[in-house]
């Protein structure tokens, strides 16, 4: 095909005319906005694992609970309602997502027998069961009715309880109680970061 | 997409793009109190979480700083500046961000019509729908904060969560701070919160404390209170910013000149043909 010069500039001038006569329409820029991306993400509060402050947090997750949807969390910030952090978080709070969503993390009780050198998964059936057993074993083996002075004091001295850091302060009054129940006076809580 | 509440004030590279001003909505600001920063970062992860960034690598250089720049994947930085003040250590601490200018010089410097915006709140955003990774707003930005990515071959900066800012949340930044040297509202309720802190200050030890809302680029979206406010440039910001001289040239001078000769030459063109006609052509032997 032949493109003389004159067409040439008869195209473009054709061309810069259409433009001017379209113009740059911005009305394209204006419907281009960032979207919200938790607007419809089902919202449930939670506590934050790490120290012993126990942040609120508000997990962020994918889908409405349908039943044909996976559920993933998309997004953690803090809990504006949380009397302790009122929407306040930590860099590492802050990185709680990444947390939940990070291959290696825990999903399940994991026991490592006498004499292993390997962790192996078990059930929370099976965990809280041992754990029961054991809790009677040592009970037995190991409980002080009376001290030297022939007093009663009901010692489980055998045992000690180290509390967790997202446990609520009512948690930590029925954990106080169960272990007092025991007899056990080795308490530590991780009250402190 | 949900968002389409904000209307622009500002356009880069356009004469449209004006909002229609029928609705009176105040400028939003951020409020960094440098006097009570302690450094943790928690602005910078919540930032990277909020935005979806990938985490960036980090490399030592001898101070807690997390980068030593800020990065097109990274946009808000905490900077640690050491510094000798009457024979003693300070430990100054700065949010190194985009300052969402009033009149904002990467806005201004921005040839692609519409890739930086500014929207009716003040909020200065790019978008990268018609961002054409030229590099030019950094030339034209007084705090050096716009950032090219070599993976999208976009700019990228703070967007002052225009997205959560538009349906009435605050920045994620200002959410997570701990300790509450970070605060959002209005223009005007910041300037108002950074007084008070100003005099408290002053009151406090620190003569020389002061609200850092440079007016040479109009005022910053980000009020920043510092405590030695005769050295801004302590913190790393520039005592008295304003747009670079040859980006105004280029944009207020050559470029009408440009766009006039375009469009005279255009208009004689046409003009010539309808006063003279054709060019005829004579057949030469």
């Amino acid at each position: 095909m032949g493109l003389t010069r004159r067409t040439f500039v008869k195209a473009g001038t054709a061309g810069v005319g259409g433009a001017v006569a379209l113009g740059f329409d911005l009305k394209e820029a204006r419907a281009e906005m960032r979207a919200f991306k938790i607007s419809r993400t089902t919202e449930t509060r939670s506590t934050c694992p790490y120290c012993a402050v126990s942040c609120g947090v508000i997990i962020h997750t994918l889908g409405d609970k349908a039943k044909n949807a996976t559920p993933s969390v998309v997004h953690v910030e803090g809990d504006p309602d949380h009397p302790i952090n009122r929407g306040t978080l930590c860099p590492k709070g802050s990185t709680l997502r990444d947390d939940i969503n990070n291959p290696n993390r825990l999903t399940s009780p994991k026991v490592r027998r006498p004499g292993s050198d390997k962790w192996e998964d078990i059930s929370w059936d099976a965990a809280i069961a041992g754990i029961a057993k054991h809790i009677k074993e040592t009970r037995d083996k190991c409980f002080v009715e009376k001290n030297a002075k022939g007093q009663v004091v009901n010692r489980n001295p055998g045992m000690a309880m180290i509390g967790g850091c997202t446990d609520t302060n009512e948690f930590n009054f029925l954990q106080w109680k169960f272990i007092t129940a025991l007899g056990v006076p080795y308490r530590d809580s991780q009250a402190r970061v | 997409m949900s968002v389409h509440s904000l209307e622009i004030r500002r356009s880069s590279a356009s004469l449209l793009g004006g909002a229609t001003g029928m609705r009176a909505l105040p400028d939003v600001a951020k409020y960094v109190d440098t006097s009570t920063c302690i450094g943790c970062k928690a602005c910078e992860v919540a930032c990277q979480e909020w935005n979806d960034l990938a985490p960036v690598a980090t490399h030592q250089v001898g101070t807690y700083q997390t980068l030593p720049t800020l990065d097109a994947g990274f946009w808000n930085l905490i900077r640690f500046d050491e510094r000798e003040v009457d024979g003693g250590l300070k430990w100054l601490m700065r949010k190194d961000q985009c300052m969402h200018c009033a009149e904002p010089g990467c806005l201004e410097a921005c040839p692609a019509p519409g890739a930086i915006v500014q929207y009716a709140n003040g909020i200065v955003d790019v978008n990268p729908d018609n961002c054409i990774g030229c590099g030019y707003c950094e030339t034209g930005c007084p705090f050096d904060v716009p950032r090219f990515s070599a993976k999208t071959g976009k700019m990228a900066k703070c967007t002052l969560c225009v997205d959560r800012v538009s349906v009435g949340l605050e920045p994620a930044c200002i959410k997570a701070c701990p300790t509450g040297c970070l605060h959002f509202g209005t223009k005007e309720d910041m300037v108002a919160l950074g007084s008070a802190r100003v005099a408290q200050l002053k009151a406090n030890g620190f003569p020389q404390a002061a609200l850092y809302d440079p007016q040479g680029v109009g005022g910053t979206g980000v009020v920043t209170v510092l405590g030695f406010g005769d050295h801004p440039e302590w913190y790393g910001l520039a005592a008295n910013p304003h747009v670079p001289l040859g980006v105004k040239l280029w944009k207020n001078i050559l470029r009408p000149i440009g766009l006039i000769a375009i469009f005279g030459a255009l208009i004689g063109t046409v003009g010539h043909y309808f006063t003279y006609g054709k060019k005829e052509y004579r057949e030469e032997a």
